[in-house]
């Protein structure tokens, strides 16, 4: 082989006899140490870096992402985020934001000549009479429920392992506005149909509103255009909201949240060779991609197949909204639960004296009470830092164990919050177990009290046994039990088997090239043993090739 | 030579070539700067260090698993195209393409976790911190330019700040006064006025006789049917009339009673009768009503009875009203006295 090659000559050099380890472009290889753009690839990123020195980027592909499954759900909620858009702009090709009265002719036939809604029309049209469009409108209903979970339960991982402490606080607020948002955009978004279940959840929200003292009445005219329901202003406003203010509001928090997570790189548990300086985990270029990648796929695909399979928000059988008309077992969306729960348990204390009414059975319940949970929400990574007197940098997450009063806390809120999310279905609980309506509702009373109590007090329990066993970082291994002849049991440990648990090796830094060398440990690209392999399919493994010298 | 040379051509023009660092001058590349980080030389790792090894325990095995994904998925996807092609149907378009959207993420999840290196790699942080001499300069150049904004200027900046308030003030007519009208008594009144009928959602005027006892039927005042705040529940008790409260005898004209629909906890309509116990039900937060005692709640969390609307009956026979609400309906606010 001559040491001067022209292009010909080269591709055959990467078939031929003489070649190296690794499979593609082979001749790429050598040109990238000197620095030179010879592959596609190459001249490609140099002729961006020449504009935009994306060179200088390349620690960004080695961007670190600690494996945990619990990592998971705020990537759950940001694909849940991206499918809202896409199914969102789709449903918005169709929808008429307008609650202008009309008859409605469509493929529905129980509903033909009623005077429906375009808004409420609009909707049935895309669920029979748009192709595709049923799916893609549950689908959309389902991953706004699916995103506020997800943000949910992310923010409870982040509570229960310290990830809101010093340097995070900022990115804790910042997810903080994000779960207050979506749930008001989930309201807007499941309101904006006009059927009859959310028109009578829109009548609550005016009611809500006018309960604020001093303010209440003048804010409800002007965000309804007057007494409820205005003047058919209410439709086109939580339309522009719903569907771009808000979202874009989001987009922008979902942001920074990014940012900041990439600028403080993420936490990690605690374990082999990881410190407060550092983060262990797989790269973002390839590994990182190829997984989330898939998980993005994965959340698409669950959220399609609830969008065609599970029925939600069937707003045929609950009919148009009529303000005089009411149906029976009224619930909000799941993530609304807990102030609804709120209002029905609340008992019925209207302060009225010096020519004015606060109605605190309203105000309390469903103003005040989620203004105080969010402001302590916002609040809690200083709240905390004050009570433990703790300012330092963490980033080694904490298990919850070790932290029994934070668990114990956080578990009985979590208990307080669901009670209340139950407590949203007294009619129907009264239906199903077949007791009095005044049982239920002082059940709930007296449980909303006490379940987070006796949660919180066996946590606190389970926490401190949990912690109490000794721990080592030694995987378990098996042990081998036999019986001597005597009928004496001796219990010995087995040796590890390869592959019974990976060997804990020290990480190493990301290696930004990729050597030779597979011959010479007689391994293959997969770290096969070559041995393993018959001579004859050698050459048929993908990317090994066999050197003769 | 059976180095790889590197050469390539580009464009008709020859490159130099290129040794490769490698096995042949015996310097086999070593994994390098295990356990930490430094921008030169870059790290290399040899293809067979052990930290490049795949997850997998059964690398072949793994690798047919996720050629089935793949081929799954494909499956999925040409699935959805035939369905939606047959004119489409919810459920098996869900099935197809969520199969197709599963397999294809399985594959890829799987590829990435089981076949790409298991690691694990390390990267440093850098403190957030800056250093003490960057905090100070930070600090004193905000500080120190702002001062010199302001040096002898203090009455200029007061005035902006005067008018930035004035601008504060004034910006909130457009963007929030002009959203909707003022109150006023918009919630103090209704539509129901001194002998208006009771006419249903249809416009038809009630007569005396037009319900039997324990019948009950929504009513509005006649040119606003279908008003949030007029709607009006009228029911008969029985044949007779019957008081509700003190001072409410005339009220109920032939056992006939009307209280406004609008609960007076958040304003859905209480649109349940139970006759049994004759009571009044919000189905929202499941507020109680006495029929027979001027709507006064018994149970759940509405404040106030609903307000009761005084009813007669004229020569030809047709229910109406004796006099408007004598007070706001529906749930409270502000400015209710």
């Amino acid at each position: 082989m001559s040491e001067t090659a022209t292009s010909k000559e080269s591709t055959t050099t990467g078939q031929g006899s003489s070649s190296v380890g690794i499979g593609s472009g082979g001749s790429g290889t050598g040109a990238r140490h000197q620095g030179r753009f010879d592959s596609a690839t190459e001249r490609a990123l140099g002729w961006l870096d020449d504009r935009l020195g994306v060179g200088k980027g390349r620690s960004l592909l080695d961007k670190i992402f600690p494996d945990h499954w619990s990592f998971l759900l705020g990537e759950i909620a940001l694909y849940s985020f991206v499918v809202l858009v896409l199914t969102g702009v789709f449903l918005s090709l169709y929808f008429v934001p307008s609650t202008k009265e009309i008859i409605y002719h469509g493929a529905y036939a129980p509903l033909r000549g009623k005077l429906v809604s375009e808004a409420y029309a609009s909707t049935l049209k895309i669920s029979f009479s748009v192709r595709g469009g049923m799916v893609i409108r549950q689908m959309h209903h389902w991953a706004a429920d699916v995103f506020v979970g997800a943000i949910a339960i992310h923010m409870m991982r982040i509570f229960f392992t310290g990830g809101f402490r010093k340097p995070r606080e900022l990115n804790w607020m910042v997810g903080v506005t994000l779960l207050m948002l979506a749930i008001v955009n989930g309201f807007l978004g499941y309101s904006l149909p006009y059927d009859l279940v959310s028109g009578t959840g829109l009548r609550i929200a005016y009611s809500i509103i006018l309960s604020i003292p001093l303010v209440g009445s003048y804010l409800a005219f002007f965000l309804f255009g007057g007494v409820f329901p205005g003047n058919g202003i209410i439709e086109p406003r939580m339309f522009i909201l719903h569907v771009l203010i808000v979202p874009i509001i989001i987009a922008a928090l979902i942001g920074a949240h990014l940012f900041m997570l990439v600028r403080q790189k993420h936490a990690q548990f605690p374990g082999k060779g990881r410190t407060e300086h550092n983060v262990v985990g797989s790269p973002l270029y390839p590994t990182f991609m190829a997984k989330t990648l898939g998980l993005f796929f994965i959340v698409t695909g669950v959220l399609w197949m609830l969008g065609g399979l599970v029925q939600i928000n069937p707003i045929w059988q609950y009919g148009p909204y009529q303000p005089y008309k009411v149906t029976y077992a009224v619930q909000p969306d799941w993530y609304m639960g807990w102030l609804d729960g709120a209002m029905r348990i609340m008992p019925s204390w209207e302060f009225t004296g010096f020519g004015h009414t606060i109605p605190l059975e309203v105000l309390l319940p469903a103003v005040l009470f989620p203004g105080l949970t969010f402001t302590l929400f916002y609040a809690w990574p200083f709240v905390e830092a004050r009570i433990t007197g703790d300012r330092a940098v963490h980033n080694i997450l904490d298990f919850p164990r070790y932290r029994p009063k934070r668990t114990a806390l956080g578990a009985a809120g979590v208990a307080f919050y669901f009670t209340l999310f139950s407590a949203s279905a007294t009619d129907v609980l009264a239906n199903f177990f077949q007791v009095s309506l005044n049982t239920v509702l002082w059940s709930f009373r007296f449980l909303v009290i006490a379940v987070p109590v006796v949660v919180g007090i066996v946590t606190y329990r389970i926490c401190k046994e949990l912690a109490a066993m000794p721990v080592t970082d030694e995987p378990k291994r098996s042990v081998i039990l036999s019986r001597t002849e005597e009928g004496e049991y001796v219990m010995e440990e087995a040796s590890i088997r390869p592959g019974d648990a990976p060997d804990d090796l020290d990480p190493i830094a990301v290696p930004a090239r990729i050597g030779a060398g597979v011959e010479d440990a007689g391994l293959d690209e997969d770290g096969l043993d070559k041995e393993d392999i018959p001579g004859e399919l050698l050459d048929k493994v993908p990317g090994v090739r066999r050197v003769t010298t | 030579m059976n180095r790889e040379t590197g050469v390539q051509s580009d464009g008709g023009r020859i490159h130099e070539p290129v040794h490769v660092p490698g096995h042949a001058s015996g310097d086999r590349p070593i994994p390098e700067n295990h356990g930490e980080v430094s921008d030169s030389p870059l790290p290399l790792v040899a293809l067979d260090d052990p930290h490049l090894r795949p997850a997998a325990k059964n690398v072949r095995h793994t690798e047919r698993w996720i050629a089935f994904l793949i081929a799954l998925a494909a499956l999925g996807f040409a699935g959805y195209g035939a369905v939606y092609w047959q004119g489409g149907q919810p459920q098996l378009e869900g099935l197809t393409l969520g199969i197709g959207l599963l397999a294809i993420g399985a594959a890829l999840a799987a590829w990435g976790k089981y076949l790409l290196p298991r690691g694990p790699f390390v990267e440093e942080r850098h403190d957030m911190r800056s250093s003490d001499v960057e905090r100070e300069q930070m600090a004193a150049a905000v500080i120190d330019r702002g001062k010199l904004v302001m040096r002898r200027r203090g009455f200029l900046g007061k005035m902006l700040a005067g008018a930035a308030g004035i601008l504060g003030v004034v910006i909130a007519f457009p963007v929030i006064r002009s959203l909707g009208p003022l109150p006023k008594l918009a919630l103090d009144k209704t539509n129901w006025r001194k002998g208006s009928y009771l006419v249903t959602i249809h416009g038809r005027k009630i007569k005396e006789d037009d319900l039997e006892v324990g019948g009950i039927i929504t009513v509005f005042p006649p040119g606003y049917e279908g008003n949030a705040m007029d709607q009006t529940v009228l029911l008969r008790a029985s044949t007779s009339p019957f008081t509700t409260k003190a001072g409410r005898e005339t009220w109920t004209p032939k056992g006939y009673v009307a209280y406004s629909k609008v609960c007076t906890h958040a304003g859905c309509p209480v649109g349940l009768y139970q006759e049994q116990t004759q009571q009044l039900l919000c189905p929202c937060h499941q507020s109680m009503f006495d029929v027979l005692d001027g709507a006064q709640p018994v149970f759940g969390p509405a404040p106030r009875p609903l307000p009761q609307l005084p009813l007669m009956i004229d020569s030809e026979g047709y229910l109406r009203a004796q006099q408007p609400y004598d007070q706001p309906v529906g749930p409270g606010f502000w400015e209710r006295s």
